[in-house]
């Protein structure tokens, strides 16, 4: 398969999600600086990694959004193109509204680094296929700006809930203040722009899977996600 | 020597035009002035003598502590680059090579803590990708205040808050370190902050400049006024007067330092960077003169072509500590192919000057030349003082302390003094801290932060590596150690006991001890009583360094950490760098099993001097300070080491602050277990009058709490025998409770690590 990962100014994650991509699973990867205003031919799927890009300035996400290449990923997405964005992608998915809804600052005013505990809510999407409905996973979490928030989501779009390690959505296990625990959501099949409904194709998550992809680093339970995306095998043509 | 009556009959003689009151301001002594009269001859202009200002503050030249700096060791068959460079290096083999190096920021913190944190962290990471490395790893070593009071609150965590903004930002894992709380720092915080790189360039770039004509580049943010004079800032005590130091506080963006990171590493890669220095204290006037003395050629440069945010006088332009700056030399001819870099990632790139023949720095400004002197004279010239150390008062007086005038625990005593101790800033859970730093970006992490050393791992070659198989890869365990209270008490000794705990956190991991990089945090030097303690306190590390074959590689001195007049207390702060051959094998410090048996590595002494247990009951520190016997501490890390090895244990934790039974809870808390403690078998061997309190609160050296399953317990004694390694079972891990049975205690684990977890954001909310 063929990825694209973005690197924008700031960003920290893109070089952990290229070795988990080429070096652990093989697969090709393009890595993709901002200015370019088009992808690279035949991707398969477009990797928006975190960090803080343009140093977060104004707001998380919010100068990635006007970035060149934003346009030819959005263009992507619509055409059902599979997009992720992981932490500091997630917020700029959320500011390019190809997802509802926008992340605040976590309730406790902080930054948070810490392994949480994850229930897969949907596995019928093409990032989690390979995990079993309400399967609980452990990955690490680092963001300043993760307390999700929505007035328009739907519950099949819940994709990851925090929860405690035995599977219980609870307030205490909710690090950072996200409504109904939400830890990563998917696209609606419904979009603007579009007239036609497409597959769910747009992922955003704030925890890392990146980072739990090797025993050696005390959890491989985000290895799968990426698996998932490889089973998928739908290359979209632009 | 030139006395200050001469010159004060000079100055009446109207000899020489300088005033008393800017000498004062610059902090150069009378004879300082006369040296620099000497060394140019000539009277300096007013941009020079700024210039000597800096340049020979204690923060820049080293000019009270070079003396004893000497006298530390700098060689083994790891180190590649010893002290002098931007950061030392130690070779790893197979084309591992990693540069490290601890710095302070006290002052800048004392007076704008958020600021003057973060600026730190900045500054240690440009002194890494400086040479070629991609920065690691960061670790941090604080020292704040009684938290009781509201200010060290404010000043702790803003610090916090700023370490985490410029390593989070920046992409860099915090992967360790270590927070202490005494009054002595209420005035007068420190942040120590260390980090670690991996060289990513064939050659380790250098800063020495070569190569007459070579063109002189300027890269990364523009000039402001900020950060003016910060180095001479740094380097003199703290008053009521320092709010008003500000504007000598730098102002750190650590976007702009992750973009300067990816441009300089990719402009290394062309090879086409002659030699590369970071502009950190004392800015253009450090970076220009010490690139030149260092090469031992000229430079000539050109203030109108410095990028500038605003209009700045040449004073200005040479002393501004604007930050994410460098001074490149670059090969005539590719300009432009660095400027191709730098512009890709938004950063001013320009040439402002060239290499000359000759020795000279040459500064021009407007047309006209502002500085024309002898490199060498504001670099290698620069003061040296041998001061008078005179023996303290309080230390003749601690000698006299008798620890029997303590009466011994009780039995019902136990566990409120755990609790207490438990719940002390000092060694209480410090997840607080951690928590806000993004320690597993990278994903090298192994060990994360709140075991004895920070591990991470060595990527191997991209080729080689492969989901779900095993690494066979190699590793790195770094940790902070510095007990200023032992130092305090007796600075030899304490300096002594510094580096061994360093290298016994290191060592608990299955790491092998290999480097040191140290920062000296001190008090005034010119007062006889604190060079003491300097002198004494670089004896111990250069003693223990020698013993343990951990050579130091470079670091930092910060002295005239005073306020009002009241120095700190004495506080080396070491950063050891441990070697891990197969990072399969690094072990943490927390039981794994109920049913495990624990086993305590050296033995019990009757020592209570000096303990955090003292501190909690008399509100004093005092008292004799642990013993060390080297030859016993490098057999005890020799074995844990070898244990490890040879997979016979699942957990070391080293036996510091707080004594034998806080290490035993803090093995037992991260995975929930409890323990019983066998106190006769503590006893065993030593004396049986050994007093309850140094049992379980004692400080004694040299001892690690080690774990291992019944299975493996013959092959470790039969170990431990053949190599008469000291050793005692101590018990075994169990679920749920604490338990000494002998002396009738039991509590629920639940309880204390409640207590543990929760002292530090109750005091801090």
């Amino acid at each position: 398969m063929r990825f694209s990962v973005i690197t924008f100014p700031g960003s920290n994650c893109d070089t952990d999600c290229v070795n988990v991509l080429r070096d652990l699973l093989k697969q090709e990867v393009v890595e993709t600086f901002h200015e370019t205003l088009q992808l690279p031919d035949e991707i398969d799927c477009v990797v928006i990694p975190g960090g803080f890009s343009y140093g977060d300035y104004l707001r998380s996400g919010a100068i990635a959004r006007f970035s060149n290449i934003i346009g030819s990923i959005i263009n992507f997405a619509n055409k059902g193109g599979l997009v992720i964005g992981i932490c500091n992608g997630f917020q700029i998915l959320c500011e390019a509204k190809l997802l509802p809804g926008a992340l605040n600052k976590n309730k406790n005013l902080s930054f948070i680094c810490d392994d949480v505990y994850l229930k897969v809510k949907n596995n019928k999407t093409p990032f989690t296929s390979q995990y079993k409905e309400g399967e609980i996973i452990k990955l690490p979490i680092a963001h300043g700006d993760g307390c999700y928030i929505s007035k328009d989501i739907n519950e099949e779009q819940i994709v990851f809930q925090y929860c405690d390690k035995d599977g219980n959505v609870t307030p205490e296990s909710n690090p950072n203040g996200s409504v109904n625990n939400i830890a990563g959501i998917i696209s609606s099949p419904i979009r603007r722009y579009t007239d036609t409904p497409i597959r769910p194709n747009v992922l955003g998550m704030m925890p890392h899977p990146e980072r739990a992809c090797e025993n050696i680093l005390g959890s491989k339970d985000g290895i799968k996600l990426f698996e998932s995306i490889i089973k998928t095998k739908s290359r979209v043509l632009i | 020597m030139i006395s200050y009556n001469l010159y004060m009959s000079a100055i009446t003689e109207k000899k020489y035009s300088i005033k008393k009151d800017l000498l004062n301001k610059l902090k150069l002594t009378p004879d300082e002035y006369l040296k620099i009269i000497e060394l140019i001859d000539r009277e300096p202009n007013e941009v020079e003598l700024h210039m000597f200002s800096v340049m020979w503050s204690e923060h820049c030249c080293y000019k009270n502590s070079k003396a004893l700096l000497k006298t530390f060791p700098t060689k083994n068959k790891y180190v590649v680059v010893g002290p002098g460079e931007n950061a030392g290096v130690v070779d790893l083999g197979d084309g591992i090579k990693i540069a490290f190096k601890i710095e302070s920021h006290n002052r800048p913190t004392a007076v704008e803590p958020f600021q003057g944190a973060t600026t730190g962290v900045g500054g240690i990471l440009r002194d890494i990708f400086t040479m070629g490395a991609r920065p690691i790893a960061i670790l941090d070593s604080l020292r704040f205040g009684d938290l009781n009071i509201p200010r060290s609150r404010y000043l702790f965590s803003s610090a916090v808050s700023g370490i985490s903004h410029y390593g989070n930002c920046t992409g860099v894992p915090n992967i360790g370190g270590e927070s202490y709380f005494y009054p002595t720092y209420n005035e007068n915080p420190l942040v120590n902050a260390m980090a670690i790189g991996l060289i990513e360039t064939k050659e380790i770039v250098k800063s020495g400049a070569s190569g007459i004509g070579n063109p002189v580049l300027y890269v990364g943010s523009k000039t402001g006024r900020d950060g003016l004079g910060g180095a001479s800032f740094a380097s003199s005590g703290l008053t009521d007067e320092s709010h008003r130091d500000r504007p000598a506080v730098q102002v750190g963006d650590p976007f702009c330092g992750k973009i300067l990171i990816e441009a300089c590493l990719e402009a290394f890669k062309t090879d086409y960077v002659v030699a590369a220095q970071d502009m950190g204290a004392a800015g253009l006037t450090c970076s220009t003169s010490e690139m030149a003395a260092k090469g031992n050629v000229g430079i000539e440069i050109d203030l109108d072509k410095v990028p500038t945010r605003t209009t700045l006088t040449p004073v200005e332009y040479m002393l501004s500590e604007s930050q994410e700056r460098m001074l490149f030399v670059v090969k005539k001819g590719f300009e432009k192919e660095i400027e191709k870099v730098f512009g890709k990632w938004g950063l001013d790139c320009v040439c402002i000057g060239e290499i000359t023949e000759g020795k000279n720095v040459v500064v021009k400004y407007k047309g006209k030349t502002v500085v024309n002197m002898p490199a060498g004279a504001l670099v290698s010239d620069t003061p040296i003082y041998k001061r008078e150390a005179k023996e303290p008062e309080y230390f003749r007086e601690n000698k006299k302390f008798d620890q029997n005038k303590i009466p011994d625990l009780k039995a019902n005593e136990v566990i409120p003094i755990l609790k207490t101790l438990l719940s002390s800033p000092n060694i209480c859970s410090k997840k607080w801290v951690y928590s806000k730093y993004d320690h597993q970006v990278q994903t090298n992490t192994v060990i994360k932060p709140g075991s004895t050393a920070g591990v991470i791992r060595i990527k191997n070659e991209p080729a080689n590596r492969r989901a779900g198989e095993p690494a066979k890869e190699k590793g790195l365990a770094v940790a902070c150690d510095g007990n200023s209270a032992y130092v305090y008490l007796d600075p030899y000794l304490g300096s002594k006991i510094a580096v061994c705990e360093a290298a016994r956190n290191v060592s608990c991991t299955g790491a092998k001890p290999i480097a040191i990089t140290d920062n000296l945090n001190f008090g005034n030097p010119e007062k006889p009583e604190i060079y003491w303690q300097l002198s004494e306190s670089t004896r111990g590390i250069k003693e223990a360094c020698i013993e343990l074959d951990t050579p130091v590689t470079g670091g930092n001195v910060s002295l005239y950490n005073e306020s009002n007049g009241t120095d700190i207390w004495p506080t080396p702060v070491i950063g050891m760098v441990g070697y891990l051959e197969d990072i399969e094998l690094a072990i943490d410090g927390s039981f794994k099993n109920a049913g495990d048996v624990i086993i305590m590595l050296g033995e019990n002494k009757n020592e209570i001097g000096a303990s955090e247990y003292l501190f909690s009951k008399t509100n004093e520190i005092k008292g004799k300070v642990p013993g060390l016997d080297i030859n016993l501490e490098k057999k005890v890390q020799l074995s844990v080491r070898e244990l490890i090895e040879r997979r016979l244990i699942k957990s070391a934790n080293d036996c510091s602050i707080g004594g034998l039974l806080i290490t035993l809870c803090e093995s037992a808390f991260p995975n929930n277990l409890g323990f019983a403690l066998n106190m006769e078998s503590c006893r065993d061997g030593v004396a049986p009058s050994l007093r309850t309190d140094a049992i379980l609160f004692g400080e004694t050296q040299s001892r690690i709490v080690i774990s291992t399953s019944e299975k493996s317990l013959a092959d470790t004694e039969k170990f431990l025998k053949e190599e008469n390694c000291p050793y005692q079972i101590l018990g075994k891990v169990q679920e749920k409770f604490v338990e000494i049975k002998s002396l009738n205690i039991k509590s629920e684990v639940k309880e204390l690590k409640m207590v543990w977890e929760k002292a530090l954001p109750d005091l801090l909310s």
